[in-house]
């Protein structure tokens, strides 16, 4: 089975506060095509987010798929707080790089 | 009743900015109102404790006598929401003489209103033994001692404030901590309009040009709400609004873009549909929406949030460039933080010292998936926070001598560890604060923690 790496999928993958308690990842598709594939996938659940970001399952808030956007979002507890001290991202706008390069398989187009 | 309510909304927060070309189309759609949000939890929790904003006062000025003269030219009203970053009461003063100094300057008179979102302290400790605090996500329940030693606390109002406001005349309001939307919402709803779209309108329009495509945050964005729908367009020929564009702002810093919670109830936007659409000139820059629902809920609760202090930082800027130390930066941050610690083992000094490795994880800190690194050069900050400025001044400068003279396995440049880009290195911050109230408040009158102030201009 190809796989192919979620950041040539998407057209945006990005990373934000939502709260100073949260951390909330957007993945948003160019086209329905491509947001199907993902979604079909299963790839994107909460046992990924949490290996990802080095947190339990239940830290893990939400994974929401909302096709009006062609997006899936998955909300995090914060590994440190924003503006706690040891954080290193008070907007944490910079969080996303580890979701780039996870892997979708792709079932063959026939 | 108005067959249709019109909104401008200059910039994403007021400081930002916006071009005067966009703003003047604005203006020339006839709004019924132009309203900016100024705040955000997003800079971090210094601004509230500290009572400063986060956007500097000659930014601030200029967007605000724009939106001012503009106001009462056109005779609407002009709502700014949580005013000076972190809407406290140093926030809103402040806020409150930039206005003061605008009125002076172009000789304009008006009434405003001061809304106040400053939260007593003996108060929240009667809504705590009462049970009415309840946290807001992942947060650690409130014990009386997190209020007594907040420096500052400040609620999140809704819509209802404003509409007090605007009953009791005033032409301009500045609000304390506000929800985002509240500031447009407000005055659509008290003029008939349904809340579902006028607070999804809101949800847009807070952002300014975000919502569009390309995005800007310095730019403005032009909301048409009638009684089944709304639209967003940008004033701006180099932007467009479109599905993807306004259907993804939904998305933006919220938990869950179905369910969007706020004082007072709930946006339900899961019926919620996005059109395309021509705007009057024929252009396709703008996108219809409806479907929105507000659901209210069974008890009023309003947002709290609040900091306390931590202590003082100070930090230190340095670079290296040597291969061996880059392979065991790791070794040497050890060597220093046991030195520090046996140095000063006499004074018992209470600090947190740590080490920012940018090229290696500086950014993601322990979450890095990536252990190693190919970085030729590595940015380093050294920081200190400790419970006076001058032990963090100690202990910093204390861990950069070491760290600039310490030995490492393998070592050949032993003239010094560190390129300092800077003389003094060191940089005092000054007080460092912690979000520590994150909570829900319920309460019975949505209007009673936000006094209403009315001043003649």
């Amino acid at each position: 089975m190809t796989k192919v790496k979620l950041k040539s999928l998407a057209k945006v993958i990005r990373s934000k506060n939502a709260g100073p308690f949260e951390l909330t990842l957007d993945i948003i598709f160019p086209e329905e095509h491509s947001f199907e594939k993902v979604r079909k996938s299963g790839v994107l659940n909460a046992t990924l987010f949490a290996r990802l970001y080095s947190l339990d399952i239940n830290q893990i808030l939400s994974v929401v798929e909302f096709p009006a956007a062609l997006a899936i979002k998955a909300t995090l507890v914060r590994p440190v707080p924003s503006g706690h001290l040891g954080d290193g991202d008070v907007y944490g706008a910079q969080q996303h790089a580890p979701l780039l390069n996870v892997e979708i398989p792709l079932e063959e187009d026939s | 009743m108005l067959a249709e309510y019109r909104i401008l909304s200059p910039t994403a927060i007021l400081g930002y900015g916006f071009p005067e070309s966009s703003f003047a189309a604005g203006l020339k759609k006839k709004p019924h109102l132009i309203a900016a949000d100024a705040g955000s939890t997003d800079p971090g929790p210094h601004y509230l404790g500290a009572g400063v904003s986060f956007t500097e006062r000659q930014a601030v000025k200029r967007d605000l006598a724009l939106m001012l003269t503009a106001g009462l030219d056109l005779g609407i009203p002009v709502i700014i929401g949580t005013a000076g970053g972190s809407g406290g009461q140093p926030h809103l003063s402040w806020a409150a003489q930039i206005v003061r100094e605008i009125a002076a300057e172009k000789k304009i008179n008006f009434k405003m209103a001061l809304i106040h979102a400053e939260m007593e302290r003996d108060f929240l400790l009667t809504k705590l033994r009462q049970g009415k605090l309840s946290p807001l996500g992942p947060v650690p329940a409130v014990k009386e001692q997190d209020i007594t030693e907040a420096v500052r606390i400040v609620g999140q109002m809704g819509i209802e404030p404003f509409i007090r406001a605007l009953n009791q005349g005033a032409r301009v309001i500045l609000a304390g901590r506000a929800y985002d939307p509240a500031i447009f919402a407000a005055p659509a709803i008290a003029a008939g309009f349904a809340p579902g779209l006028a607070f999804h309108l809101g949800k847009i329009l807070e952002c300014g040009a975000i919502a569009a495509t390309p995005g800007s945050g310095s730019d403005c964005l032009f909301g048409v709400l009638n009684h089944h729908s709304f639209t967003v367009e940008p004033l701006n020929p180099l932007r467009c609004c479109t599905i993807t564009s306004v259907a993804a702002h939904t998305l933006y810093e919220k938990s869950n873009p179905l369910l969007l919670p706020g004082p007072g109830g709930m946006l339900d936007l899961s019926a919620c549909q996005f059109k395309p659409e021509n705007n009057p000139s024929g252009e396709s820059r703008m996108v219809r929406v409806w479907g929105s629902r507000f659901i209210p809920a069974a008890k009023y609760t309003v947002k709290i949030e609040g900091v306390k202090r931590v202590g003082f930082r100070t930090v230190c800027l340095a670079g290296c460039r040597d291969p061996v130390m880059i392979k065991n930066i790791k070794i040497l941050m050890e060597k220093v933080r046991e030195r520090v610690k046996d140095n000063f083992s006499r004074e018992n000094y209470r600090y947190h010292l740590d080490f920012k490795l940018y090229g290696l994880n500086g950014v993601m800190g322990a979450v890095e998936p990536l252990k190693t690194t190919k970085a030729h050069e590595l940015g380093i900050i050294i920081e200190a926070v400790a419970p006076t400025q001058e032990i963090a001044n100690t202990i910093c400068s204390f861990a950069r001598t070491t760290m600039l003279h310490a030995d490492y396995p393998g070592r050949i440049a032993t003239a010094g560890n560190l390129a300092f880009p800077y003389s003094p290195s060191d940089f005092a911050t000054g007080e460092v604060f912690n979000f520590h109230i994150y909570h829900l408040l319920e309460v019975d009158d949505p209007c009673a923690l936000f006094p209403v102030e009315i001043v003649n201009i």
